[in-house]
């Protein structure tokens, strides 16, 4: 009837038996293993965190394959490579190995700089870069276990910036209160912008991806459009579309004082990080989210009213993705704001969601993992030369990896994960956001 | 199914077989919408409506039949234009009221009188070029309705296609490339179209064998296409403009058809194009056929509808898919060719902006029929050109409420006024042979 060309691979029954793993493990690690902790040492090895952290090494493997491909010294030294090779190779390694280690310097410390304080300021940036994408992925991924898809991550980042931004210029309040309320103000307008999208799919079962999609753009001309009218949010006696700057009394406080950029959003990201987890993990509302996620029918079978549950998912994810807005313009860009402050986190958010597998923790690293790889991009566009770009690229690629571990098992050659007498890794993309 | 089944039978435990009810479904949405925009109309042309004199510019300098400008006083036809809506609207409430439907040419008037009287109104004291408007509006569209067809089949063959924006993108890319290393423009639309069928390759691969979800493998796939084009740009088109990125090699010329091309209005709109316009016809026409008169056609949709059921009969699934979702890459890539080689002539980073996403609302409005996506496409096109006509000419309304419109009526029509849209019932869902 059909040629086989498509075996059961991830989601088939759990029949198949994998590849004989005993006889001859191919796997780096495997080989070490005693029969008894053969299902410990397949768990480790084909299991979801080896499969994160190879998929990282993948995709740098390919980052680094076409930053060699595009390096002109490279392409000057293959011009005579059967003369000297070894030229070559050098310029690959040169290359390569200069983009990567700038990216480290960026990213994590600095060995050229003399003194701690400023060999570890680039951690501080990744974490100052990680900030609103940790929130943001938080929303997306809050989203992704009731099954729903928040591709809106930017226009909630900018509605909740704008209405963050004009509590923080508009009130002389005194610090503390004047903080509190911007962030609530923006995290309210993220939280409406997305409740909306929210209460069109529970009451005319409007396609979430869609309306998230066009929200994005309606929010960002009304943002372009309040940025261009005097009295709404462009600065008085200025004709460019840019807002005022936030008084000192609504921004964040430095966290490690004023020589490093850190400020307290990241506290604010922690604390939201914790209280995802915990509405997941531990509250009612939590469980009926994820019942939602897993299978709407058997949900409202079991009286869980999945209407309602779609509105408090997008409330909830727009409310964390507008933190995100608030940590941009009340942390990071204080002097004032354009229409481009949203820095497409709002797309990032979703790598970075499923990049931690839509978990509170998961997505916590993951953030910090991207905010490394923007703070070392930048570094690495500065001293090397090599466009930002490749950041993204390697960042979707991650992802993609990500995405289909039996992919990434075909390439290293694992195992399978048997899941013997422990818990099987649940988490598969597929089946988290549907 | 037995379950529900049961209770049906048991309602009518001693009655007769039902005879069949016609059921009557009064739907008040349509009247209801004509008397929202009649009281618009009624507030825009007569309470704030505008003096002086609408000009409406019917032919270019270069045209063999001339037509003379149309000129009308600007509130004396607003004025008429509005009793003629709410005189429609009226009539579509006595359908209503009496249990007749309103047919579609109601609808169409309603919509062609309210832009017309929206032009006038907007164009007082000014001359609208309607010639220049519509090659805009084509222009702006065409790539759109190469998207928009992509997503037909691809969505047709249950296979969800967000990577639209990554095809286009890619097309626009390798094809400005290939164009202006050969010369020759037809290489230029070859491989624009392998470039999208490239990406499709990569969507189908993850989606039909490793079964991850196609919405994320399309989101990824854009981010990826994006950063890898622009990685490219900056690293290597920039270096070499003359030989990669030439605009006066890559740009097509224009071919007038003999005959055809001297029609007053459609003449210089439709068939004063590049040939990339030209294949646009063609395409819409046999997708349009092949879909619904062809054995290829019917194995799609019913791949797409119920792939168990096309399965058991013993078309191939998987294949059908992977094979469909390619001819969907090609497409769009197609539509790719037409940012360079058809309008701008260069690559640029980022340049299809967003086009994809539209393409893909296109074919949701259009609900997965490939003319009425086509429409849509035209309608989405028209909108945005509308609006930069009208900010030269100075438009009342701001610019970016225009540029927002077609975004707004998208919601409006996802979310259902305009009528509960359903797609293929297989498509987004892996088909897992059991």
């Amino acid at each position: 009837m059909s040629q086989p060309s498509v075996p059961p691979v991830e989601s088939g029954p759990p029949v198949e038996s994998g590849p004989p793993v005993a006889s001859s493990p191919e796997g780096p690690d495997a080989s070490v293993a005693e029969p008894r902790w053969h299902g410990v040492m397949r768990e480790i090895v084909g299991g979801s965190a080896m499969i994160s952290v190879l998929a990282v090494v993948l995709a740098m493997l390919a980052g680094g394959i076409l930053i060699a491909l595009t390096d002109d010294k490279v392409a000057a030294a293959s011009g005579y490579f059967f003369a000297r090779p070894g030229d070559l190779i050098k310029a690959v390694w040169d290359s390569v190995s200069g983009a990567y280690t700038s990216l480290f310097q960026g990213a994590v410390y600095n060995f050229k700089r003399p003194g701690f304080i400023a060999g570890i300021k680039p951690l501080t940036e990744t974490l100052t870069f990680a900030t609103p994408l940790i929130a943001a992925g938080l929303g997306v991924g809050l989203a992704f276990r009731v099954g729903l898809f928040n591709i809106g991550g930017r226009g909630q980042m900018l509605i909740a910036a704008a209405c963050a931004g004009w509590v923080s210029w508009s009130f002389e309040l005194p610090y503390g209160l004047h903080l509190i309320l911007a962030v609530a103000a923006g995290v309210i307008g993220g939280a409406l912008w997305g409740g909306l999208v929210g209460l069109l799919k529970a009451r005319t079962g409007a396609h979430e991806v869609i309306v998230t999609i066009m929200l994005n753009f309606v929010a960002l001309y009304l943002v372009s459009f309040m940025l261009k009218t005097p009295g709404l949010l462009q600065a008085p006696g200025s004709n460019n579309p840019k807002t005022p700057a936030a008084l000192p009394t609504a921004v964040f406080p430095d966290l490690l004082g004023s020589q490093f950029n850190l400020h307290w959003g990241f506290i604010f990201v922690i604390a939201a990080t914790v209280y995802v987890w915990y509405l997941l993990n531990r509250s009612n509302l939590g469980f009926q989210f994820r019942a939602v996620g897993e299978n709407p029918n058997a949900a409202r079978v079991a009286g869980i009213s999945v209407n309602k549950m779609y509105i408090y998912a997008m409330l909830l994810s727009g409310g964390l993705v507008g933190l995100a807005g608030v940590a941009q313009v009340l942390g990071t860009v204080t002097t004032g704001f354009s229409s481009g402050i949203d820095a497409g986190i709002g797309f990032d958010a979703i790598t970075v969601a499923l990049l931690g597998r839509s978990k509170p923790w998961g997505i916590f690293f993951a953030g910090i993992l991207f905010g490394a790889f923007k703070a070392g991009g930048f570094a690495m566009q500065a001293s090397e030369g090599i466009p930002i770009d490749i950041v993204v690229v390697i960042q979707s690629l991650i992802v993609l990896f990500i995405a289909a571990p039996p992919l990434v098992r075909a390439v290293f050659r694992l195992p399978k994960p048997t899941g013997v007498g422990l818990r099987r890794p649940r988490t598969q993309t597929a089946e988290v956001t549907k | 199914m037995s379950i529900q089944d049961a209770p049906v039978q048991h309602n009518h435990p001693d009655s007769l077989p039902p005879a069949l009810e016609t059921t009557v479904v009064k739907s008040w949405k349509a009247p209801i919408a004509f008397g929202i925009f009649s009281i618009v109309a009624i507030l825009l042309f007569i309470a704030f409506g505008r003096e002086g004199i609408s000009g409406f510019r019917l032919s270019t300098d270069s045209d063999f039949v001339q037509i003379p400008t149309i000129e009308a006083p600007t509130r004396a036809t607003g004025v008429v234009l509005t009793v003629l809506l709410v005189a429609l609207a009226a009539y579509s409430a006595f359908l209503v009221s009496r249990n007749r439907p309103v047919r579609l040419w109601v609808t169409v008037v309603f919509a062609v009188l309210f832009l017309v009287a929206f032009l006038t109104w907007a164009a007082a004291g000014e001359t609208i070029p309607v010639p220049g408007l519509l090659v805009g509006a084509v222009g702006l569209s065409v790539p759109l309705v190469f998207g928009a067809l992509g997503g037909v089949i691809s969505e047709r063959v249950g296979v969800v296609n967000v990577a639209i924006e990554g095809q286009l993108l890619a097309g626009a890319f390798v094809s400005a490339i290939v164009a202006s290393v050969t010369g020759q423009p037809v290489l230029g639309l070859i491989s624009a179209m392998a470039a999208g069928v490239l990406v499709s390759f990569v969507l189908a691969a993850f989606s039909i064998k490793y079964f991850v979800d196609q919405v994320i493998v399309g989101v990824v796939l854009n981010v990826l296409v994006t950063g890898l084009t622009s990685f490219l740009y900056s690293q290597v088109l920039t270096k070499n403009t003359d030989l990669l990125n030439n605009s006066a090699t890559i740009r097509l010329p224009r071919l007038p058809i003999p005959g055809l091309s001297e029609i007053p209005i459609l003449g210089p709109v439709l068939f004063r194009q590049t040939i990339i316009v030209y294949i646009l016809y063609v395409a819409v026409a046999v997708v349009f056929f092949a879909l619904f008169k062809t054995r290829w056609g019917l194995r799609l949709r019913a791949v797409g509808e119920h792939p168990q059921a096309a399965d058991t009969v013993g078309i191939n699934v998987a294949r059908t898919r992977f094979w469909n979702v390619s001819l969907a890459g090609a497409i769009a890539g197609l539509g790719g060719a037409y940012f360079t080689m058809g309008s701008v002539g260069s690559f640029n980073k980022e340049m299809t902006a967003g086009a994809g996403f539209i393409a893909l609302a296109a074919v949701i409005f259009g609900r997965w029929d490939p003319i009425r996506a086509t429409l849509a496409a035209l309608l989405f096109g028209f909108a945005s050109n509308l609006q930069s006509v009208l900010s030269i000419i100075g438009s009342p309304v701001p610019s970016e409420f225009m540029l927002m419109l077609p975004y707004l009526v998208t919601i409006f029509a996802v979310a259902g006024v305009v009528g509960r849209v359903r797609g293929p019932a297989a498509a987004g869902k892996p088909y897992i042979k059991s």
